[in-house]
């Protein structure tokens, strides 16, 4: 099953809206409450990313019969040195978002740390595109 | 201890969950930085102290499978917010309390911090 989602960026009333339909949608059929937490966890800050740096984005979502596939591509500034970026503590997180609660650069750390495969590629200018995968069992 | 308990204890008010006030806490987190509320891994019967009162905030416990929040410093709750913390069955109780003053009464009330 594929679900597309769109995020805007800067909008922060619904930063997290796709992450709640992925949560409740994973809670209905039956998946354990260990994988969903990290799941939507993983999803949620990178949809945060996508509100706090992009212009707008798409997350699309993969369900199959034992894991998720999400990918998020964004139209945005892209990440000059992905290395960095994952740094604990490296941010270029704007006022607006620090006020938000996020922008202490612990996103993209976090997001490793609750995903089981994860994989991001920036072009500087483009865009950055997000794949992660977690496993059912 | 329960969550009246923790209300009466910081002359806070309910802003809503009032049906699961008889809830026991067993262990309290107290951070205004999202990202940090988002790396807990056991929140069983944990309470949330922070001073940021906004969506965010709400969708954080709302991913983090955390039901009690606890807003210090007397900040404004949103409909908007209260909507969403009913939509997830969350309590959420508000204190004029600064941040330290809240922690310190909990704390020395005998309820541990998470680590």
């Amino acid at each position: 099953m594929n679900f597309v989602y769109h995020v805007e960026g800067g909008d922060f009333t619904n930063a997290g809206s796709t992450s709640s339909q992925v949560k409740r949608m994973l809670k209905k059929i039956g998946v354990s409450p260990e994988i969903v937490k990290k799941t939507v966890v993983a999803l949620y800050e990178a949809e945060v990313n996508i509100v706090a740096h992009a212009y707008r984005g798409d997350i699309t979502v993969d369900l199959e019969e034992d894991h998720i596939k999400i990918v998020l591509d964004d139209e945005g500034p892209g990440i000059p040195d992905i290395d960095r970026a994952m740094q604990k503590g490296y941010s270029t997180a704007s006022q607006k978002v620090r006020e938000m609660g996020f922008g202490a650069g612990m996103g993209l750390p976090n997001i490793k740390n609750n995903s089981d495969s994860l994989n991001i590629t920036s072009e500087v200018g483009k865009g950055t595109r997000i794949e992660l995968i977690n496993y059912f069992q | 201890m329960t969550l009246k308990e923790i209300k009466d204890l910081v002359q806070g008010e309910i802003i809503c969950g009032e049906e699961y006030l008889d809830q026991q806490i067993e262990c309290v987190f107290a951070s205004d930085l999202m990202s940090d509320v988002l790396t807990l891994k056991d929140v069983n019967n944990l309470l949330l102290l922070t001073g940021l009162s906004n969506l965010q905030s709400i969708r954080t416990c709302e991913m983090s499978d955390i039901n009690f929040l606890l807003i210090v410093r007397g900040k404004e709750v949103t409909e908007e917010m209260q909507e969403l913390a009913e939509d997830n069955d969350m309590v959420v109780i508000r204190t004029g309390f600064s941040m330290y003053k809240t922690a310190g009464i909990l704390y020395g009330a005998g309820l541990p911090a998470v680590y």
